[in-house]
């Protein structure tokens, strides 16, 4: 790496000659290394899928989970560090309960995601913090309207119709590209999600992983929620279906 | 409080008419024009419909410096808040901010305010926020020393889904009978219209206001 003996790398407040900041691109490797995380924005709502590897068997079952809720209706899947991301997840909550104290009405995703991104783009400004080794992909519904953001180390956020975070994004992005998502709806998107997490998961380098799935839209009234068992279910199924049928075909083309 | 009435006295006090009345395509608001100090007509054409917004106003009651310091501060905040997210607030934001500021200060703080415009996701829509701070949404509002004798004649002669026209009128003669009978209450009749086009202002001037038994 160029960045590494330069001496422009040990500072968040400083430049490298070539414009650029490796804090936060260190930063950034650190969300790379994570399991994966997936938005899909459909028709009538969002869904957040998380590839949550598991790094001991010892582990409690849905111990350190990776998608939070905001709001009540602000779900966030988060990649990374999963203790930044748990700062910034406390920092979500506290400006959307703020905004409700205020102003007595639901945060605008739009808004919420501003004053985060804000927020973590001001740790990246100064030498006396580091950035935060997180993303986050954060959705909502709202007034009949999926909305959906995802917030990188250095601050940057877009909105998105899907978007893929982690260790195997390049490839969940070519499964994201090839739904027809303002078309599909969230019981589609699940099983989806879902698919594209366990086709991305790779297999020989993190043996263990938890899916997680929560859906925010038409289907939860607006409310952003886990998946309930059945549908986790069906859509788990769904995915290694969907699996079994593609190393059936590779084996024929061979 | 006890002492504090006095100073009000003194200092202008809108004992007032007001309301508000929510139609199909938006809200129309009314008021007198009288502020006293003490039996003395300080001002006798006050506008006590305040603009907030483009499309939410608010009527005051109670004293004058309160109530314009209040709808000043919210004004405020309500500008600040178009300024950083490009849309502008909705009528039940500004009615809770009002509400916020009137429940934190309602021990220094005599203000009777109803909130009343139009916006996007729920059209024309009234909110009454009394001393106190409480805030709730009502279809009809009215408030004002004046208030308190045009109950009955409100509850028998407002009807659901009333068409502009008739909430002007339905307006104008409740205002009418209110200054009649309230000391405190007097002048002109003002009233607005707010709807998506934007707010309509209209003058009822003293010779042309409904008349009604005044024995």
């Amino acid at each position: 790496m160029s960045s590494i003996g330069t001496g422009y790398d040990l500072s968040a407040s400083q430049f490298s000659p070539d414009g650029r900041v490796f804090q936060v691109e260190y930063a950034q490797k650190a969300v790379e290394n994570s399991g994966t995380i997936i938005g899909l924005r459909g028709k009538d709502g969002v869904v957040l899928a998380v590839e949550k590897l598991v790094t001991s068997k010892l582990y409690e079952p849905g111990a350190n989970t990776r998608i939070f809720n905001i709001d009540r209706h602000v779900g966030m899947a988060v990649s990374g560090l999963i203790s930044d991301a748990r700062q910034i997840v406390e920092t979500a909550k506290i400006e959307a309960s703020n905004y409700r104290a205020q102003y007595g009405t639901a945060i605008p995703l739009k808004y919420l995601n501003d004053r985060v991104s804000m927020y973590m783009h001001a740790y990246t400004l100064y030498s006396a913090v580091r950035p935060f080794g997180c993303s986050v992909i954060a959705g909502s519904y709202e007034v009949d309207t999926p909305v959906m953001y995802m917030i990188d180390p250095s601050g940057v956020s877009y909105g998105y119709y899907g978007c893929a975070v982690g260790k195997a994004k390049q490839a969940a992005k070519t499964e994201i590209e090839k739904l027809k998502l303002q078309d599909l709806s969230c019981r589609e998107l699940v099983k989806e999600a879902a698919r594209i997490i366990y086709v991305v998961h790779d297999e020989l380098k993190d043996k263990q992983f938890e899916l997680e799935l929560s859906w925010v839209g038409a289907v939860t009234d607006g409310l952003h929620e886990r998946v309930p068992a059945d549908v986790y279910q069906e859509a788990e199924k769904f995915a290694k279906a969907a699996m079994a049928d593609d190393s059936d075909s590779d084996t024929e083309d061979m | 409080m006890g002492p504090n009435i006095t100073t009000f006295v003194m200092f202008g006090f809108v004992q007032t008419s007001i309301m508000a009345v929510e139609f199909d395509k938006g809200v129309v608001v009314g008021a007198d024009s009288r502020t006293t100090t003490g039996a003395y007509i300080a001002n006798r054409v006050t506008d006590k419909l305040t603009k907030v917004t483009d499309k939410i106003y608010c009527c005051r009651s109670g004293s004058a410096a309160d109530t314009q310091a209040i709808a000043d501060i919210v004004s405020y905040h309500l500008d600040f808040y178009e300024n950083e997210t490009g849309e502008p607030p909705r009528v039940e934001m500004a009615a809770n901010v009002f509400r916020e500021l009137c429940y934190n200060y309602r021990d220094s703080l005599t203000a009777g305010i109803i909130v009343a415009g139009w916006d996007k996701r729920k059209g024309g829509q009234v909110y009454t926020v009394p001393i106190g701070g409480m805030c709730v949404r009502q279809s009809i509002s009215i408030g004002g020393s004046g208030s308190t004798y045009v109950y009955g004649f409100v509850d028998a002669n407002y009807k659901v889904g009333m068409k502009k026209e008739e909430c002007l009128s339905f307006v104008t003669n409740t205002l009418a009978l209110a200054m009649s009978r309230d000391g405190s209450s007097g002048g002109v009749v003002r009233l607005g219209c707010i709807t998506e086009a934007g707010v309509d202002r209209h003058v009822i001037t003293g010779g042309d206001l409904p008349r009604f038994y005044e024995g």
